[in-house]
């Protein structure tokens, strides 16, 4: 689909962009000591942090990718923000406190607190970056979708352009503007997706909305040529023959006799009526000729209440296979896990000054988090029956869902989902650029350096990591943003959060135990990435069934894998000193 | 370190109440896999205004989450405080 581009939409994005690193350039003027860079001084408020909490975490994946999944499939992508949610409650629970008492810049130094050892700072270094690396590609793809139809730039531009603004604010200024421009973000992200929503309900559900007349319920045939040209059902792809948008209501509720239109709904009365509704959704089959790709978009006419239901994206639930059921408890499993376990959530209860404050601002952000989380069911179902999808990108939803009520809230709304990819990378490469210059250079190296060395060192480090996204973006270009984050939340489960509980709950754990938990973890989850059979689709282009692994989402094997890998070797290790009182009594790493 | 009546050491006392909270959530986000895995057709019954069980439950997951959270903080309040 081709996207016209409008200078009022253009000069609101360039607004938002250019205050947003204007703010960093302006705060970055605090934040010149290690403490400073890495950590804020400790000063954040809590309040400031737990909206900054939101900011960090409300990603691509969390606006556009879940916003897609639902106008797509239906209900099968609220899944991912009951899950996403539900791990805000291991880190407040679990994790917070003591992760504040135990770390100074970086979560390898909570990990490595009672212990010293070269080998948890390089492991955790490390997972640190995969985890950092596997979330900074899905932001990535979010912000090269977003330019497409704004600036009516190409893709790989709008990967471009977000790297370089990220690695301006982060080499400028740190954790002090890091946090600032998750404030921001997160605050105008809930309240313009609040706006969306009762704009959304105030419409009300209308009959083949966007048209004159009815939907034109003819396939839609798209052809990538050999030679790279696009032909829309075999003519060249140009303004006047291109993809029609799609997505709207066949028919209303029988109460409705003859009306076209709801008029305004309350929220359960939005869903009830969608539920009682005929939707005509578009199903995409694709096959490949000598004379090139061919994606044939197909109508459907489909009751709401098969879509109000999971299984639409998960046909495992539906179908009832072992190996489907298993592998949807295991993607539920990593989102459950996987956000107590994410660097740069983590990094962020550096940034307040006790424990007190990181509980308080983990409040407050699971408030901001689940109240957006609640409105992303309202956005992607606005969006299935707006009239206005690319069936070529689930990613759009949100923002074409936007530009259905008008240029002027469609820019507000990409400039918004722009930011909120800037926020949440800007976190990201303050995570690995930390993990790079605190953890593997100076404390596993064992690097000596100045304050004014270690920030400069962090900025390096930042700028290489900006460069590594840009490149991962373009090569990940046609895959859903809530699908690539699923990964980095199976990595991050299995290679962290068994060693950070168990650190916190089993005082026999070792530094071997640690190292090896967080090694095998990143390890197994990775390597049954790479094998999984959605990888051997859509990466390498290889038949699922060549896959070797008897399910894609790996967290249901190795999470556990992890907590036994660090029991075991524990087990197997002499005990750490600490670990037995005088009276011979085991007692709390934590309390003792 | 602040210690609480029983003589526990704050965080002890938070981390006690926290073990308890998250074993609430836990059992209620594992009925909720529960039943989208093994009774997928309750999910169609429509208990709430007419909104149907998955919407329900999803829902409600995400505002016990917060109700949760709340109960935390005013249960742990001063504890953990520096200065």
């Amino acid at each position: 689909m081709l996207y016209d581009s409008s200078p009022v939409a253009i000069a609101i994005f360039a607004c938002f962009v250019l205050g947003v690193v204007g703010l960093s350039f302006w705060l970055g003027r605090k934040g010149q000591s290690a403490k400073g860079y890495y950590a804020a001084h400790g000063e954040i408020h809590w309040f400031v942090n737990g909206i900054a909490f939101a900011g960090d975490y409300l990603s691509a994946a969390s606006f556009l990718g879940i916003c897609g999944m639902i106008a797509f499939y239906g209900y099968d992508g609220f899944l991912y923000s009951i899950g996403f949610l539900a791990g805000w409650i291991v880190a407040l629970f679990v994790i917070a406190e003591p992760i504040k008492a135990l770390g100074k810049f970086t979560f390898a130094d909570a990990l490595d607190a009672r212990f010293n050892s070269r080998g948890i700072k390089l492991a955790v270094a490390v997972s640190t970056l995969v985890v950092s690396i596997f979330y900074l590609i899905p932001q990535m793809v979010g912000a090269g979708h977003l330019i497409v139809p704004l600036l009516g730039l190409p893709y790989a531009a709008g990967v471009i352009l977000v790297g370089v603004a990220v690695t301006l604010i982060v080499v400028t200024a740190g954790m002090v503007s890091t946090t600032w421009v998750q404030f921001i973000k997160g605050s105008l992200l809930v309240f313009f997706c609040g706006i969306l929503a009762a704009l959304i309900l105030g419409r009300g559900l209308k009959v083949n909305a966007g048209r004159s007349g009815s939907e034109d319920l003819t396939p839609q045939v798209l052809t990538v040529t050999a030679d790279g040209r696009r032909l829309v059902n075999g003519q060249p792809q140009s303004r006047e023959n291109d993809l029609r948008p799609v997505g709207t209501i066949q028919s209303l509720p029988a109460r409705y006799g003859e009306s076209r239109t709801t008029g305004s709904l309350r929220p359960l009365e939005y869903l009830s009526t969608l539920e009682d509704s005929q939707i005509i959704t578009w199903a995409a089959k694709r096959h490949s000729d000598e004379a090139g790709s061919h994606t044939t978009y197909t109508p459907t006419v489909r009751e709401g209440k098969d879509l109000l239901k999971p299984g639409g994206y998960f046909k495992g639930l539906s179908s009832g296979t072992l190996t489907d059921r298993l592998n949807f408890a295991s993607l539920m499993l990593a989102l459950f896990c996987g956000t107590a376990s994410l660097p740069h959530i983590l990094i962020r209860y550096y940034t307040v000054k006790d424990a007190a404050a990181a509980r308080k601002s983990t409040v407050v952000g699971i408030a901001a988090i689940g109240g957006f989380y609640v409105l992303t069911l309202f956005l992607g179902l606005g969006a299935m029956t707006s009239g206005a999808l690319d069936p070529t990108s689930s990613n759009m939803a949100a923002p074409l869902l936007a530009k259905s009520f008008g240029e002027t809230l469609f820019a507000a709304i990409s400039a918004i989902a722009f930011t909120t990819v800037l926020g949440t990378v800007s976190g990201l490469i303050m995570a690995g650029s930390g993990a790079v210059a605190h953890d593997l250079v100076e404390n596993c190296c064992g690097v000596t350096m100045t304050d004014h060395e270690k920030v400069r060192t962090g900025k390096i480090a930042a700028v290489g990591l900006g460069i590594i996204a840009m490149a991962l973006g373009i090569l990940f270009k046609n895959f859903n943003v809530s699908f690539l984050v699923g990964w980095a939340f199976h990595i991050a489960a299995s290679a962290n959060l068994p060693a950070l509980v168990m650190l916190l709950f089993w005082p026999r754990t070792t530094k071997q135990g640690i190292t090896a938990a967080v090694t095998v973890g990143m390890l197994a989850s990775l390597g049954w990435i790479l094998l999984s059979a959605d990888t051997f689709e859509k990466v390498y282009g290889l038949p699922r069934a060549d896959s070797p692994v008897p399910f894609s989402q790996p967290g249901l094997v190795t999470i556990p894998l992890g907590f036994l890998v660090l029991v075991v070797v524990s087990l197997l290790s002499p005990p750490p000193v600490d670990a037995v009182d005088r009276e011979g009594q085991m007692v709390s790493p934590v309390n003792g | 370190m602040e210690n609480d009546h029983n003589g526990l050491p704050a965080t002890s006392r938070s981390r006690r109440i926290g073990m308890r909270l998250f074993l609430i959530y836990v059992l209620l986000y594992a009925g909720f896999m529960g039943i989208v895995l093994f009774r997928p057709e309750a999910l169609s019954w429509r208990p709430l205004g007419g909104v149907n069980l998955a919407i329900a439950y999803g829902m409600g997951l995400i505002v016990a989450a917060f109700v949760l959270a709340v109960l935390y903080m005013v249960a742990c309040r001063g504890d953990g405080q520096d200065g």
